[in-house]
């Protein structure tokens, strides 16, 4: 395994001396996501550092290569009763574990679990000068050195090329029950906003097509309880639904048009945008299918003014940038931080930003 | 610039009572929960709004002067120990609770708002802020930001950068900076990660909006005796197989039951070699169920005696104990230093054998408690400041304890930071090149390193010089720099 390691550090030590780029290549789930990748960049397949470092279910604590394959490792959590709380869209069997920090994406469970930045513990990378690193570790609780484990989730490869990474993991749920019930958009907000506020075991919620659905995780007669206390209908394929929200292989989802990420505060208004809207996160998260290409503006301030950010998750839009862009205080900071890590801007450079 | 100088421009902008220079004034400030490290700053200043803030940092930024951040005083590794020639500005009138939105369940601070005064604005609609650090009662919110503070509820609720939405920071500079947002995300790096447990080195954060979740409906105890420190190890891991996440776990040993039982007579088992505290809480329905197993886990892992809170007195008195241990040692011990190590559960017992060794060997006895679910944990070591010699023995002792952590696997520092205190033990953890990343991010934010100067980060130089020599994969740790 070591060989691999000096092979990927040689690499990115040869195009650093050569002012050459790379592009670095996990399993392709996640091709379509970000910006395209500034320049001619040469490609660096991470695929092949793969496996599990160490597993004792009893820790909470999983490691792994980066290359691992997701679907391997929740197999084998479940397999243990366990389970990656933050439940990442996969987006293809391919999707690694590597990928998976690297774009940062985190699923259904997130507003009540926490996202996958809430259960990275350490990683191991190599950074812009192909020197293996180490930063955090596999214990819960660490605060020697500046996180340097979290900032590496939704980085996009820019800081440093993910070798290994361990992450907190939960027990599965006893029992999972999920509710539809019939209400608007606006009554849906206002509702889940509630029901956060209040001891309930709620683990994911959606509003699409004027239906909310629920989902109760827990001890079974906690589950029972939250059920009488909501209300609605049992429905009879939770599983299938949630896997269809996580992996956007929802009827929704099906559009040749634009799909776009509002992440905002929970209780804001529906948002009124051209196209169609779905609802997660208790409101924190907006998916929006937008055929007007013209409106981008009024997305960006849409999710601006309800004090978050809008990312065009899906579909090329000439001369737009994938992510919301930087106050420039920010953007300087960002480009400092990227000057340490990978002083000769090897690592993908404007697959995040266009000027990193 | 002289201190005179610098006192005349710190008074154009601040009132007379915000600037101190006088010894007698500046005294207080002379350490903060770390008694052991002590130094007088050349002046201390009292700002009350960030505008204030932003003239300081503007002031400092132009005459070169260091500058320490400092909330509450609380921390416990010499985090805001001043610098000789610095400035040491406390936060600690900017104590405002700027708003609680109940229905999107966040809380907008000022840094010098008290940890426990959130949760208690917070509880007419239901919520609390998380993050517990014992120290709540007096420890700040901006203090908690800089250390990424826990609390014995963090293996199911989180740290502080769980528990945290957004930062209104100041740069150096004088240049404010969002980081996070409203949302449940923001767009580029995970700023808010990396300011979180930044020790007061990358900026100084002027406000923060944190989480407020609801208050369970439940809250119910079970304290467990064990007559081996293995079994109740055991009993951990098998709450945690069963699919268990608890609200809280904490464990004592045998000299830490004495010590608070002594003190506050809270029904510990005093044959006990270690004492668990399980904490289940939630909805009626799972904590009945929760309770019911954890009973029957800690009976099946050997138990010698089991109690259940029977009602909420109950529950906060056998608390008491655990919360009471640091007091305790104090009353058994002239002084006592408090370690923060955090290694992998299944290491407990070697690690815990390894102290006890430790301890015979450098003839000073040591307290353990732990923070058993997430492996955090807190060895006190009694010793006298007066008796000459006893605090160098007793911080090689503690140094050697952190050695062992990092060789189990673990951390030096969990919750309380490196600080001042540890700095010496991140040679240990980290090799040359990390450190240097980590002076990277430092020099991002602030390149001529102003903000609290010489903490939380060793110089190359510093960890060559200690001559540590550590062996990591095999290989000598600082090949590339000359020996002294």
């Amino acid at each position: 395994m070591q060989e691999i390691i000096d092979q990927y550090s040689a690499t990115i030590r040869v195009a650093a001396e050569n002012n050459h780029s790379l592009h670095i290549h996990g399993g392709g789930s996640k091709v379509f996501y970000g910006n395209l990748p500034r320049g001619q960049a040469e490609a660096l397949d991470v695929t092949a550092y793969r496996g599990i470092v160490d597993y004792e279910p009893t820790e909470l604590v999983i490691a792994a290569c980066a290359g691992t394959p997701l679907v391997e490792i929740e197999s084998l959590l479940h397999e243990n009763g366990q389970m990656l709380a933050f439940e990442p869209p996969h987006f293809s069997e391919t999707a690694t574990l590597g990928g998976c920090i690297a774009s940062g994406l985190s699923g259904p469970r997130r507003a009540a679990a926490g996202a996958v930045r809430d259960f990275v513990l350490g990683v191991r990378i190599l950074d812009g000068r192909g020197r293996d690193l180490q930063f955090g570790g596999r214990v819960m609780k660490n605060v020697a050195g500046y996180d340097v484990s979290r900032l590496m989730v939704g980085s996009m490869g820019t800081l440093g090329v993910l070798l290994e990474v361990s992450l907190k993991i939960l027990p599965l749920p006893v029992s999972e029950k999920t509710l539809s019930l019939e209400m608007d958009a606006e009554q849906a907000i206002e509702q889940l906003n509630r029901w956060a506020g209040k001891p309930l075991p709620v683990s994911a919620t959606c509003h699409v097509d004027g239906q909310l659905y629920v989902r109760l995780s827990g001890a079974d007669s906690a589950v029972q309880a939250a059920h009488q206390k909501l209300g609605g209908e049992a429905v009879a394929d939770g599983k299938h639904f949630w896997q269809s929200i996580r992996e956007q292989t929802h009827d929704f989802f099906q559009s040749q048009a634009a799909l776009w990420r509002l992440s905002v505060k929970s209780t804001v208004p529906e948002l009124t945008l051209p196209g169609k809207q779905l609802m997660e996160w208790n409101g924190a998260l907006r998916w929006l299918i937008c055929p007007d290409d013209s409106a981008v503006d009024a997305i960006r301030q849409a999710a601006r003014e309800s004090g978050g950010h809008a990312t065009l998750f899906r579909g090329e839009i000439p001369g737009i940038p994938v992510f919301t862009s930087l106050s420039p205080a920010l953007e300087d900071v960002h480009r400092r931080l990227k000057q340490q890590f990978d002083p000769a801007g090897v690592l993908n450079p404007g697959r995040l930003y266009p000027a990193f | 610039m002289s201190v005179n100088d610098l006192i005349k421009r710190l008074s154009a902008f601040l009132p007379p009572e915000a600037v101190l220079y006088e010894t007698e004034d500046l005294k207080p400030y002379e350490c903060d929960g770390l008694s052991a490290y002590r130094q007088t700053p050349m002046i201390v200043v009292l700002p009350q709004t960030e505008q204030q803030i932003v003239e300081v940092l503007r002031l400092c930024h132009d005459t070169q002067t260091p500058v320490v951040a400092r909330g509450a005083g609380t921390g416990l590794s010499g985090g805001a120990l001043p610098h000789a020639e610095g400035i040491l500005m406390s936060l600690a009138k900017l104590n405002r609770i700027l708003g609680i939105d109940p229905l999107a369940r966040t809380a907008r601070v000022q840094p010098g708002v008290r940890n426990l005064a959130i949760s208690d604005a917070a509880k007419p609609y239901g919520l609390y802020y998380a993050p517990d650090p014992s120290s709540q009662i007096a420890c700040s919110i901006g203090g908690n930001v800089a250390e990424n503070s826990g609390g014995v509820h963090c293996l199911k609720y989180g740290l502080t950068v769980h528990n945290i939405l957004k930062l209104r920071v100041l740069t150096i500079d004088g240049e404010i900076l969002e980081i996070g947002s409203d949302a449940l995300d923001s767009a580029g790096f995970d700023l808010l990660a990396l300011m979180t447990g930044s020790e007061g080195m990358l900026g100084i954060v002027t406000e923060i909006t944190v989480k407020l979740i609801p208050v369970p409906e439940k809250a119910q105890l079970v304290m467990a005796a064990f007559d081996d420190i293995q079994k109740a190890g055991n009993a951990v891991a098998n709450v945690i197989a069963a699919g268990i996440i608890p609200a809280g776990m904490e464990m004592m040993d045998k000299i830490t039951i004495h010590a608070v039982e002594e003190f506050l007579h809270a029904g510990y088992d005093l044959n006990a070699e270690a004492i668990l505290l399980c904490e289940s809480d939630g909805s009626e329905e799972e904590v009945a169920n929760e309770i019911e197993r954890i009973h029957a886990i800690m009976k099946a892992s050997g138990a010698t005696g089991i109690s259940m809170s029977r009602n909420e007195a109950e529950r906060l008195s056998f608390w008491a104990g655990r919360k009471a241990a640091f007091p305790a040692a104090g009353r058994v011990s002239p002084d006592y230093y408090c370690m923060d190590g955090t290694i992998p559960r299944k290491h407990l017992a070697k690690v815990l054998s390894g102290i006890e060794t430790l301890s015979e060997a450098y003839g000073l006895r040591c307290m353990n408690v732990f923070h058993a679910g997430d492996g955090n944990l807190h060895p006190l070591i009694l010793y006298d400041a007066n008796t000459p010699g006893e605090l160098e023995k007793t911080e090689e002792f503690g140094g050697k304890i952190l050695e062992m952590c990092i060789q189990a696997g673990g951390t030096i520092t969990g919750e309380h930071g490196v600080g001042m205190e540890k700095i010496n033990q991140m040679c240990s953890q980290f090799k040359s090149n990390e450190l240097e990343i980590f002076h990277g991010v430092k020099a991002a934010f602030d390149p001529q390193s102003l903000l609290n100067p010489g903490k939380a980060v060793p110089t190359l130089h510093r960890c060559a010089e200690l001559g540590a020599m550590h062996v990591h994969s095999g290989s000598e740790k600082f090949p590339e720099l000359p020996r002294f």
